[in-house]
């Protein structure tokens, strides 16, 4: 590994080494270009992951204090964890499901193609998919999504087989198992798939990509990458032209150090990002950095999300295998035939017995709750995964009165759902609910009983039209599985049917 | 009589406790009953039922678990307040002792534990002893205040986050030293058609 000095102004300086930040300094040490990673949490490796839900999570995620507040069902379930994200080397790409696809032509111009949408600040891109396709070739190929660059698929599990056959029944087309930055093959150096059913513990195999083992070790290999993991930024400064020269940070002993820089990027992910540019407000920018807008951190916008677990007479195991195992991607076209703008992804979910206690309906109990517990080997799980629309009044803010250990504001999670928002997160469960109620031939199923719950959920990535984002990458990754984790919003159990 | 200390851990030492083979008893180093009652303010005890999945699990059926706060009665009704939140047949006695165990960590909960329960037990006239029916009535009369909330949150980790409920509801935990599922089954259900490979494609082996 490198070592610059701190006073050395012709490094870039990279805040956060998950995909954005990982991804860009490997591109820029490629290129011969000095750069200083400095990431808030440690090292770990495929080695130290843990194949244990509660234990991974202490070890991955971001636990520094944040607060929520809005009608979102977060702010009641999890005030405290408005996003499953991570802290730690290759930030949330430890912890992503891997399904990697591409935004599609109409999401370019959604301000177009949608309309006037009152409350939301809809935009067309700059861009269009065609400009993209290069690009999101190249990424694919670094990345090693399935079914592109002649990678084969991945193997459907059990969870899976559930799927596509209630989805083929209901009519859907576009139904297979994904297009996922996991090695259905070796490649890239890395192995196979293990089918361990751990992806958001970190991927012990080393065959889903995360920046960790792929990109960071690379750009390390150049030996223009100085990585300093537990460095936690704490401001951004700049001298009286207004232009950026370095930011202070804390070590891991707790030590405040400063570095000087000819670049910053910020890739802190979408609280961390706008929080840091909001702390680095100075006498020259009152409101923060890179705010004359006075956009940043507003227009936060998570997955809009819905989970689905159904309960059948013979077992499934959906723990067995990749927790993303498939997709259903007929609802993702545009059709305001259904009533709302934008349209949603379908795909597998399965959590093990200690998240789906946590998760599958928080703060739930009762012989009702304990019924979905007594059947976790019969159940199969899916989630849907929808556009949010981006609203100013849905931001992360500094929070007025509470400071981390650094002294410095903690951010606050806002967000209001609408009924645009909630009419297309119900609308899934509505067809899931359909599709696991009427009986199948292949398994009758003498008890059923279908959760649906309609939650919307804070996008670890999520990077269309975030105006303060520092890696305005048109990929869209749904890397936030678990959000029925964190997420939720409207009625718990919206829709539940039982027969 | 032996004591289980009831910890997750403890199932793995399960081999080391093998009572079949030559029927002699290996000498185990476990503590004395007694010395825990002289030492602890409760103590929690029962039986795994011989025909349960968890007895071949545990080095025996007897377990017994020490409080160090709370009383024998309060952490029974504890047990009793979590089979009621959480009523699963399968799950044994000793499982519900594991949430007692924990909520017994706590110390700043124990005085609204101690008003909580003394509440469930005015309710119902002695809660432990109530009918399934009276002490859910309780326990949703009171939802939502400190005490309930306490109670259900420590549910979710001291009940499904342990050995004896994985195997209870048949989930096996960590699986990378197994292997993962790639030969173990990942796709091995038969009640439903195989996908078609374009829409799911052979795993590969080389």
């Amino acid at each position: 590994m490198a070592k610059f000095e701190s006073g050395d102004d012709s490094v870039v300086v990279i805040i956060g080494s998950g995909a954005g930040g990982g991804t860009l300094a490997n591109e820029l040490c490629q290129k011969g270009i000095k750069v200083v990673v400095l990431e808030a949490g440690a090292t770990q490796s495929s080695a130290t992951f843990i194949n244990d839900e509660w234990k991974s999570f202490s070890q991955l995620a971001w636990l520094d204090n944040r607060t929520t507040s809005g009608n979102w069902r977060v702010a009641k379930d999890f005030p405290n964890l408005p996003a499953w994200t991570c802290k730690t080397v290759g930030g949330t790409t430890t912890h992503w499901a891997g399904a990697s696809l591409r935004l599609q032509d109409h999401e370019f111009k959604t301000r177009t193609v949608y309309g006037e949408i009152k409350g939301a600040n809809l935009m067309d891109w700059p861009l269009s998919l065609k400009e993209l396709e290069p690009y999101y070739a190249r990424a694919e190929d670094k990345m090693g999504v399935t079914r592109t660059n002649g990678i084969p698929g991945l193997p459907g599990n059990n969870n899976f087989k559930v799927m596509y056959a209630g989805a083929t029944r209901l009519g859907y087309k576009d139904v297979h198992t994904g297009n996922m930055a996991i090695n259905s093959q070796p490649r890239d150096g890395r192995g196979r798939c293990m089918q361990l059913g751990f992806c958001f513990q970190g991927c012990k195999s080393g065959a889903k990509w995360s920046t960790l083992y792929t990109e960071l070790p690379k750009a390390d290999k150049t030996g223009n990458l100085d990585l300093r993991p537990e460095s936690h930024v704490t401001r951004i400064e700049h001298n009286d032209a207004g232009k950026v020269t370095g930011v202070v940070y804390f070590d891991k002993d707790g030590k405040e150090q400063r570095q000087k820089a000819r670049v910053v990027c910020v890739a802190g992910n979408s609280i961390e990002t706008p929080r840091l540019l909001l702390l680095s407000s100075s006498n020259m920018f009152k409101d923060g950095l890179a705010n004359s807008s006075g956009q940043v951190g507003r227009n936060y916008m998570r997955h809009l999300t819905a989970s689905v677990y159904g309960v059948f007479k013979q077992p499934v195991n959906m723990f067995r295998g990749t927790t993303m195992a498939g997709i259903i991607r007929d609802e993702a076209k545009p059709n305001t035939k259904r009533g709302f703008v934008g349209g949603y992804e379908m795909e597998t979910l399965a959590l093990g017995v200690p998240f789906m206690a946590a998760f599958l309906d928080p703060g739930g109990w009762g012989a009702d709750f304990a019924y979905y517990m007594d059947n976790y080997a019969n159940t199969a799980g899916m989630w849907i995964v929808g556009e949010d629309m981006p609203r100013e009044s849905n931001r992360v803010t500094l929070h007025t009165t509470l400071k981390d250990k650094w002294g410095n504001a903690i951010p606050t999670c806002t967000t209001t759902t609408t009924t645009t928002t909630s009419r297309c997160a119900s609308m899934p469960s509505a067809r899931a609910s359909a599709s696991t109620q009427r009986p199948a031939p292949s398994s009758p199923s003498v008890r059923r009983r279908i959760r649906a719950r309609t939650t919307s959920a804070p996008a670890a990535w999520a990077p269309t039209r975030r105006p303060a984002s520092a890696t305005p990458t048109a990929r869209r990754t749904t890397s936030r599985i678990c959000s029925s984790a964190t997420a939720a919003s409207s009625p718990p159990a919206a829709r539940k049917t039982r027969r | 009589m032996r004591v289980i200390p009831i910890a997750p851990s403890a199932l793995a030492d399960a081999g080391s406790c093998n009572e079949e083979g030559n029927g002699q008893v290996p000498r185990l180093d476990l503590p004395l009953v007694r010395r825990e009652f002289l030492k602890g303010s409760g103590i929690l005890m029962g039986t795994i039922a011989s025909g349960s999945i968890l007895a071949a699990l545990a080095p025996s059926r007897a377990w017994a678990l020490e409080l160090q706060q709370l009383s024998e009665s309060e952490g029974q009704a504890l047990m009793a307040m979590g089979r009621t939140l959480y009523p699963h047949k399968k799950l044994p006695d000793a499982v519900y002792a594991l949430l007692a165990k924990d909520l017994d960590a706590k110390a700043e909960a124990l005085p609204m534990l101690r008003t909580g329960i003394a509440g469930l037990d005015q309710a119902t006239g002695g809660f432990v002893n109530a009918t399934p029916a009276k002490r859910l009535a309780a326990v949703k009369a009171i939802e939502g205040t400190p005490f309930f909330n306490t109670v259900r949150g420590q549910c979710v980790t001291s009940l499904y986050n342990n050995d004896m409920a994985f195997a209870v509801f048949g989930y096996p935990g960590s699986a990378w030293e197994k292997g993962g599922y790639i030969t173990r089954g990942f796709q091995d259900l038969k009640w439903l058609p195989a996908p078609p490979q374009a829409a799911s494609p052979p795993p590969f082996f080389g």
